[in-house]
Parts: C-alpha cells; sequence; structure tokens
C-alpha cells in the first residue's frame, strides 16, 4: 500500500537522521552550550556569537531571543528552575528587580573598572553590568510634515501644539518599558505636578497608546503618523532602510534606559557565563554594541551608528533609576487612571 | 446526556468498564495538559508578587479599577458585534457548500479557510495597507480610522470566519434525506422547510459556531494589540500586565475573568446537547443537493463575494512581501523571502514549525477524535464525562499567554517527573493540542451526535466488542470530520504564537515567532513574507486534503450513496 511505503520511508529517513545526529554531536560535546536569554537586535545576535565564539572556541552560544517583556516574563516564571546561564541584552530595569528577587548570580567581570560607571550596578561583586544605552526620543516624518506643511518640532513643548493633533503615537507606558521611561522622564524634567499636566495636554494630540516601545518610530517611518515617540534605535534603522524620518532630540532632555549582561543564579555553566560576562565588558565588545547604539559602557569608543545627532550624552536627563522602580506602580496606576480608562476611540 | 442512553445496567459489560477506564484517563492526560498548568498561573490571581497568599486581595484591587469595566465591556461590544456578523455569513457560506450545487466547490472551500491559514499578522499588516493612512481605500473609512474598534472587528471578521465555517459545514453536511422527502411529499413551503427542518438540525452546530466565535474574539489579543488603538480589551489588558509588567498576579485575576465566558459556554452546551438527538439514523439516507438555477446562481455570487474579500487581503499581503519600503518604495524584489537577512534562524524556523503541526496533527487527532468518541459513547458515568467536556471547553476562553506562563509554571517546576519535555519540540505540540482542544472536540462530537447509538446496539447485540465497531464503523464514517480536525490543528500549529512564544527553545524556534520578532523590528515586508510562506503550506496541506478526501470519499462514503 502506498501510505505504508511511505511510513516506512519516513522511517528510514528519522532513523537516518538519527544516526547524522550520533554521529556529530560527539564532535560538539567538548564545546560548552550556553543558553543566553537577549531581547537585542535580531540582527546584533549573528556578529555579537560570532565574535564571542572567535574569542572563546570552547563556548557555543544558543540564543533564546524574543522583545523585553516576553523574555523578562520568562526568566521570572522560570525563576523556580532556571534555564538561562546568562542574560546579555536586557533592560536594566528588568534585571534590577530580578537582583532583588535574588535570581542573578553576583559577579564583578574582569576589567568592569574601565567602563563609565553610570553602566555599573554599583553592588559588590555587581549583580548586573551595563553594555550600552537606549533613548526614547522623537521621529519626525519629513515627508508627511511636507505634505501637511507641519514644522518639525524641537522640544517636548512643541509637541502639545494643537497642530499636532491626533498625529503623535507614543508607547502605552503599561504594556511598554519605553513608554515607563519616556513619562518617568518627563515627570522628572518637569516635576510632578509639571510633569501631569504636561501629559494631560500631550494627550489631546496622541492618536494612539501603542503597546510596544518600537511601533512607534516604525509608523512614523511608514507615514501611519506624522510623528513617533519611542526608541531610537527603530528609528534609525528605518531611516537606514529610506524612510523619510528625522530623529529629533527634544532640547529639555531625554529619557533612557540601560542595556545590561548578567549571570543567572543556578546555572550549570558558570565558569563559561563568566567568560561571556568578562567579554561582554570589554572595547571589543563595545565597539559591536556602538555600530546600533549611540552611547555605550567603554569610554572612548569612537564609533557612532549612523542617522544619529552628535553628543548625545549631553542630552540625558538625569536619571533616578531607583526612584523609577519604587515608583513605577503607583505611576502606571495614575496614568491608567487619566489616559486608558477612557482611551475608546476618538471620534473625529 | 442523550435521552436514548439507558439507565446503567447492574453489571457492566466489559465494554462498559473499558469504556469508562478510557474516559477517566481521558480526564487525567486532559488534566495535565490543560487543567494543572492552567491551575499553576491561576494560582498566582491569590498570592502577591513574592508568593505569598493574600486571597481575594488582588480580586478586589482589580474589580475597584475604573478601566476594568471599559475592558470587559469593549470586550463584550466588540465580540457581539463579530459574533452577529460571522455566524450568519458562516451560515449562509456552509448552507452553499453543503446544500446546493455550487460550480467549484471544493475551490470556494479552500478559500473559505484562508483566513485561518494565516497568522493574525497578515491580516493586521493587509489591513494597514488597505485601508491605513497611506491605505489604498482609505477613503471608503471616511473620517473613521482602521486603528480601533472598526478595525478590531474587521480582522476578527476574518479571522473568525473559518471555524464557524468549519463547525456549521460539518453540522449541515449530514442530512437524512428522508425528512426532505417527506416534507416534500406534504407539500411543506421552503421557508417550512428551512424552519422546521434544516435550522433544528443545525442548531447545535450553529451554537456551537456562535460560543466559539464570541470566545476567540474575548481571548485575541494578537488583533486587538496590532490594530486595536486604545480600545482596550481584556486580552490586552493580560498582555499590560504579563508583558509590560511581569506582574504573573494580576495577570492570572484577568484570565479568571475571562474563564466567565467559558463557564457560559460550557452551561449553553449542556443544555443544548440534552435536546439534541441523532440526525444520520442507521436507516438515513444522505441527502444530495439537487439543482436549481436561481438559488444555485444567488448563492454562488454569494460565495464570490466571501472570496474575493478574502482574497483581497491575502493578495495584499502578497503583494506586500514583495515590495521594498512601504509606501515609499514600492518597486518589487525577491529579497524579503531571504529570511536568513531577518532573523538569525533563518528558514530554519519555518521546518520547524512544520514539524510541530505534523506532531500536532497525527497526536492532536488521535486524542481529540478518540476522546470524543469515549465521552459520548459511555452510557452513565454522567460526572466523569462532565469534567472531560468542561476541561475540553476550557481552553477555548483561555487566552495563549496564560495558558503559554501556566506550562512553564507546570512542567519547569523542579519536582515535576514531566520536567524532562520542558524546552523540547514535544512540550510546543502538547501546548499547541491543548490550546485548539476545543474546535476539534466540538466538530467530533457533532459528527458523532449525528450518528444513530443503533449501530453501537446492534454491534453490541452481535458481541462484537465496541472498540471494534469504532475502527470500522465510526471512525471510517467520521473520516472527513478526523481529516478536518487534522488539518484544523495543523495550520493552526503553523500560525499560533501568544502560547508558544514562551516555550520554545533555542533549537524549536517557530516561523509565527519569528514572523512577530521580525514585524517588531519593523521589517513589515519580511514578516509578511513569511505569512505568506506560512499560508501557502497551509493551502499545499489542504489541497491535499481536498485531493485525499475524493479518493477516501469514493471509498469508504460509499454507504452514503444509494
Amino acid at each position: 500500500m502506498i501510505d505504508r511505503t511511505i511510513f516506512r520511508r519516513a522511517t528510514l529517513a528519522g532513523a537516518a537522521a538519527l544516526a547524522v545526529f550520533g554521529l556529530v554531536s560527539p564532535a560538539f560535546a567538548q564545546k560548552t552550550r550556553l543558553t543566553v536569554y537577549t531581547a537585542l537586535e535580531n540582527d546584533q545576535l549573528d556578529p555579537f556569537k560570532k565574535a564571542f565564539e572567535a574569542d572563546n572556541p570552547t563556548i557555543e552560544i544558543a540564543w533564546v531571543r524574543d522583545s523585553t517583556g516576553v523574555v523578562a516574563a520568562k526568566l521570572m516564571a522560570e525563576k523556580d528552575n532556571p534555564r538561562a546561564d546568562i542574560i546579555w541584552g536586557l533592560a536594566a530595569s528588568n534585571v534590577g528587580l530580578m537582583a532583588s528577587m535574588g535570581m542573578l548570580e553576583p559577579y564583578t567581570p574582569a576589567g568592569s573598572t574601565a567602563l563609565n560607571p553610570m553602566f555599573l550596578s554599583g553592588k559588590s561583586p555587581q549583580t548586573w553590568v551595563g553594555m550600552d544605552a537606549y533613548l526614547s526620543l522623537v521621529c519626525f516624518n519629513t515627508a508627511e510634515g511636507k505634505k501637511a506643511n507641519k514644522p518639525v518640532p524641537t522640544s517636548w513643548a512643541d509637541l502639545i501644539k494643537p497642530e499636532y493633533k491626533n498625529s503623535i503615537v507614543m508607547p502605552n507606558p503599561a504594556s511598554s518599558g519605553t513608554g515607563y521611561l519616556t513619562i518617568a522622564a518627563w515627570l522628572q524634567i518637569m516635576g510632578e505636578e509639571g510633569g501631569w499636566k504636561y501629559m494631560d495636554a500631550l494627550h489631546q494630540n496622541i492618536a494612539q497608546y501603542i503597546h510596544s516601545g518600537s511601533a512607534p518610530c516604525v509608523q512614523a517611518a511608514k507615514g501611519e503618523r506624522l510623528i513617533g515617540i519611542g526608541l531610537d534605535t527603530r528609528g534609525a534603522s528605518e531611516k537606514t532602510k529610506g524612510a523619510p524620518l528625522e530623529l529629533v532630540i527634544p532640547k529639555e532632555g531625554l529619557g533612557w534606559e540601560l542595556e545590561v549582561t548578567a549571570i543567572v543564579k543556578g546555572t550549570k555553566n558558570l565558569e563559561a557565563a563568566k567568560k561571556l560576562a568578562d567579554w561582554a565588558a570589554t572595547k571589543k565588545a563595545n565597539e559591536l554594541y556602538a555600530k546600533t547604539y549611540p552611547i555605550v559602557a567603554y569610554p572612548g569608543v569612537a564609533i557612532t551608528p549612523p542617522n544619529y545627532p552628535p553628543n548625545l550624552e549631553k542630552v540625558m536627563v538625569k536619571n533616578d533609576v531607583e526612584w523609577m522602580a519604587k515608583n513605577r506602580d503607583r505611576i502606571l496606576a495614575e496614568w491608567t487612571k487619566r489616559y486608558d480608562g477612557k482611551s475608546a476611540p476618538k471620534a473625529k | 446526556m442523550s435521552l436514548t442512553a439507558p439507565a446503567v445496567k447492574p453489571g457492566m459489560s466489559r465494554d462498559d468498564l473499558m469504556m469508562r477506564g478510557g474516559v477517566v484517563l481521558l480526564a487525567g492526560v486532559l488534566l495535565v495538559m490543560l487543567g494543572l498548568p492552567l491551575w499553576a498561573l491561576l494560582a498566582k490571581g491569590f498570592e502577591d508578587r513574592d508568593g505569598k497568599f493574600i486571597g481575594l486581595a488582588n480580586y478586589v484591587s482589580y474589580f475597584s479599577t475604573p478601566a476594568l469595566f471599559q475592558s470587559a465591556l469593549n470586550s463584550l461590544h466588540v465580540a457581539s458585534i463579530t459574533t452577529v456578523i460571522v455566524v450568519p455569513l458562516a451560515f449562509l457560506y456552509a448552507y452553499a457548500l453543503t446544500r446546493t450545487v455550487l460550480p467549484m466547490r471544493w475551490l470556494f472551500q479552500g478559500i473559505s479557510l484562508i483566513p485561518i491559514f494565516a497568522p493574525s499578522l497578515l491580516p493586521g499588516i493587509a489591513l494597514i495597507y488597505l485601508f491605513g493612512t497611506q491605505g489604498f481605500f482609505k477613503a471608503l473609512l471616511g473620517d473613521g480610522s482602521i486603528y480601533g474598534i472598526d478595525g478590531i472587528v474587521i480582522a476578527q471578521v476574518f479571522y473568525c470566519f473559518p471555524h464557524a465555517t468549519l463547525i456549521l459545514t460539518t453540522a449541515l453536511a449530514t442530512a437524512d434525506a428522508r425528512l426532505y422527502e417527506a416534507a416534500d411529499v406534504l407539500g411543506a413551503s421552503k421557508r417550512r422547510v428551512f424552519f422546521t427542518v434544516t435550522l433544528p438540525g443545525a442548531k447545535y452546530g450553529l451554537i456551537s459556531a456562535a460560543l466559539v466565535v464570541f470566545t476567540l474574539v474575548m481571548t485575541d489579543f494578537g488583533i486587538a494589540k496590532v490594530i486595536g488603538g486604545n480600545f482596550n480589551v481584556l486580552a490586552t489588558d493580560v498582555y499590560k500586565k504579563v508583558i509590560g509588567q511581569q506582574d504573573f498576579s494580576m495577570g492570572a485575576v484577568v484570565g479568571m475573568v475571562l474563564l466567565a465566558p467559558a463557564a457560559l459556554a460550557f452551561l449553553v452546551d449542556r443544555l443544548v446537547q440534552r435536546k439534541q438527538v441523532a440526525l444520520l439514523t442507521a436507516r438515513a439516507v444522505p441527502l444530495v443537493p439537487r439543482p436549481k438555477f436561481a438559488r444555485d446562481v444567488l448563492f454562488t455570487m454569494f460565495c464570490l463575494l466571501v472570496s474575493a474579500a478574502i482574497l483581497t487581503i491575502l493578495g495584499m499581503a502578497i503583494w506586500g512581501s514583495l515590495i521594498k519600503y512601504w509606501p515609499y518604495n514600492l518597486s518589487l524584489t525577491l529579497e524579503n523571502y531571504d529570511f536568513a537577512k531577518f532573523d538569525s534562524n533563518g528558514w530554519e524556523s519555518y521546518w520547524n514549525s512544520v514539524r510541530m503541526a505534523l506532531g500536532a496533527a497525527v497526536f492532536g487527532t488521535l486524542l481529540m477524535f478518540t476522546g470524543a468518541w469515549l465521552n459520548e459513547k459511555t452510557r452513565g458515568f454522567g460526572a466523569m464525562r462532565g469534567v472531560v467536556q468542561f476541561l475540553a471547553f476550557l481552553p477555548m476562553a483561555v487566552p495563549g499567554l496564560v495558558l503559554g506562563l501556566g506550562y512553564i509554571f507546570f512542567f519547569n517546576a523542579p519536582n515535576n517527573p514531566l520536567n524532562f519535555l520542558y524546552a523540547t519540540m514535544g512540550i510546543l505540540v502538547l501546548n499547541t493540542v491543548a490550546h485548539f482542544y476545543t474546535v476539534g472536540h466540538l466538530t467530533a462530537t457533532t459528527a458523532l451526535k449525528q450518528i444513530d447509538p443503533e449501530f453501537e446496539a446492534v454491534s453490541a447485540s452481535l458481541k462484537v466488542p465496541i472498540w471494534k465497531t469504532f475502527v470500522r464503523v465510526t471512525a471510517p464514517i467520521c473520516l472527513p470530520a478526523i481529516l478536518d480536525i487534522a488539518i484544523y490543528l495543523f495550520v493552526n500549529a503553523m500560525t499560533t504564537v501568544s502560547s508558544v512564544i514562551f516555550l520554545y527553545a533555542p533549537d524549536t524556534k517557530l516561523a509565527s515567532v519569528a514572523a512577530v520578532n521580525i514585524e517588531e523590528a519593523g521589517t513589515t515586508a519580511a514578516a509578511a513574507a513569511l505569512c505568506v510562506v506560512i499560508v501557502l503550506t497551509s493551502a499545499a496541506v489542504k489541497a491535499a486534503h481536498l485531493v485525499a478526501d475524493r479518493f477516501l470519499f469514493a471509498r469508504l462514503q460509499v454507504w452514503r450513496r444509494r
């Protein structure tokens, strides 16, 4: 019968496949397979892996990559039986919380003293070590701006002008870390009262609060919206792909967040994880980070990614990370009450 | 329980014992696949973030937020509108497929399934290209916007249509021609026949379809997330809590609230089931529609219209996968299909998806059909069968995020003997079968309900063991439904995201997840390309099914002809 032959063939193929794996696996056996959880950009994974493995031929990186929220949720859900060996590229606010829950293996990487102290957890030994900073800025679509005859904004204050009514998108702080750091920056620059007053006014111009930190700049890039407030790297990469986009740094300053490395407590590959943590703090690694992020932990790395305005360090707001963590629930509750509850689609 | 089931005999036969053992085993399997993982998460609703038991405090704080009420209202609103649109649409379509003489019936049937082949990203992308700010048909929306309730409803109708059509086609496919002949002879009007024969026969299917659509919309967060704008629904509330804030306790609370419709659906189903009697008695004569010009033309037009709408959305996505940069550079390219450029796993995740989908189709179909059969044909034993029925209904109402997290908590627990499954392909298969259990179970049950219990009675009196009747009579009669279930599982496994996103390991990343990641990175065209590859794969499998169906129908369904 036809189907029986198919089954037989499938079984043979399966057996052959097993044999191949069986033969091949001893070759890999000497290598330590390091499970790395990350929220790095997809296109960073290969170069990072290759560069690290070239320097550490006995270690093989196996990535588990997803968006920040998913990776953080996965790590925290796996808390009682961790599957990750090390975190390489996840937001400091998430990792900081894991540190306070005792989920991390403190380790001070060799050479971390060379790093900008702003990028260190400040604990001894370090619970996490920063790699780079990302920013929440304004993406403006120049083509749509020209069509609608709207000027390029230069400050946060510009964004509440009535001419931008219904043309701004920003991440929903309740679902996006980028959203939270954006409003936390406003509350820190303008003070609590001023910050909420600003957001009340801005709310009139917001077309949508999106459940993603990267989508606003992508939407602006594709002309779906005139202005997106959100993740800088996405805006820059869209511009490289040909989007008529201008990255605007509001003159009042902007919110930022660190991407960090941290070893997961309970890893069976502690030695290999330490090697990766060491490597992640080197100048070489930082030069890789600098291809995507304008600000990195290692001082004096000269590379800057394309499409960024210069001297970004100067406009980063003085960010009190501890204040951000402590007040998060309160701020999100207040934000939700003010803007999210009444967010049924506006009749235009 | 069916009215025809006799009271349990004092001494149970070997068949009865075997069937009851089977039901208990089934309940155990469903408990491990569904009940326990769900509980592992939902129990967090009674704990604070540090894991201390705090009773109902989370519920109190959640119910005192005004935003909840708005989300719940929004969820009910969208789910009701979608159900009211989809069920009549799907009924007419299924009616056309089964009760009229439709040219190229197989083609229309295939097209009706396309939405199910597509990851929910696909309608999202296509609708933005069609009706977004830069969209081709934006003018059609007037001052409205696709971002918001209009967009959600359009996308949900697209997405739910095949689910309802599948159930209703099964419900309408088996009919006893003798009823129609009798009505004809008695001179009943067409309208009367429709309301007294056709509709009552399909009642179970209609109610199932409505329940499935309603709960699908209630629990789906993908569409609401991509196109919903500021329109908050319960499922996006779960997303905010779990992904946005890693607050599992509150996520569990919203997940629990979402179970309410499932409980309701379960009760309704029990009530309807009590009244459903077998349609296809042992003496039944299958209905073969006879040509009737006006009716056939009308229905063909209707099917053409629906198909055109579906194909427009698919076509838009295909075109979207071939352009360079929407909307500023529309020149064509094939680069977007070189997935290694956008995701380090490249095409590998596609093959993982195919392997996972095959596993889910084989394992899931066996489990679902045998399970539904055990539960339908076991005499007495109401309580245990009720447990199985309830477990089978649960996943429909569970947002994937909740099930996925529950799987982590349950299967990754250090003391769980099954934790060797964690981070393997096996857990992805198990999770997918569990996630899509309800519709498969309902399809099997609908098909089984239409078979006269007389078959079993006759076999029993001939001293044929019931499992032999199952293998030789019941399963072959139900083969079309069995294949439908297998295809349903395959295509859903190809597109599922929300649950498996928590469960894949470095070597088992799936194409559907890769597509979401690629889209998040802003490379919409490549994401569309991966979606198109997924659609084509499922379409090819479905085409093979249609061919096999014809062949098998010819051989195994001969008895249906007079």
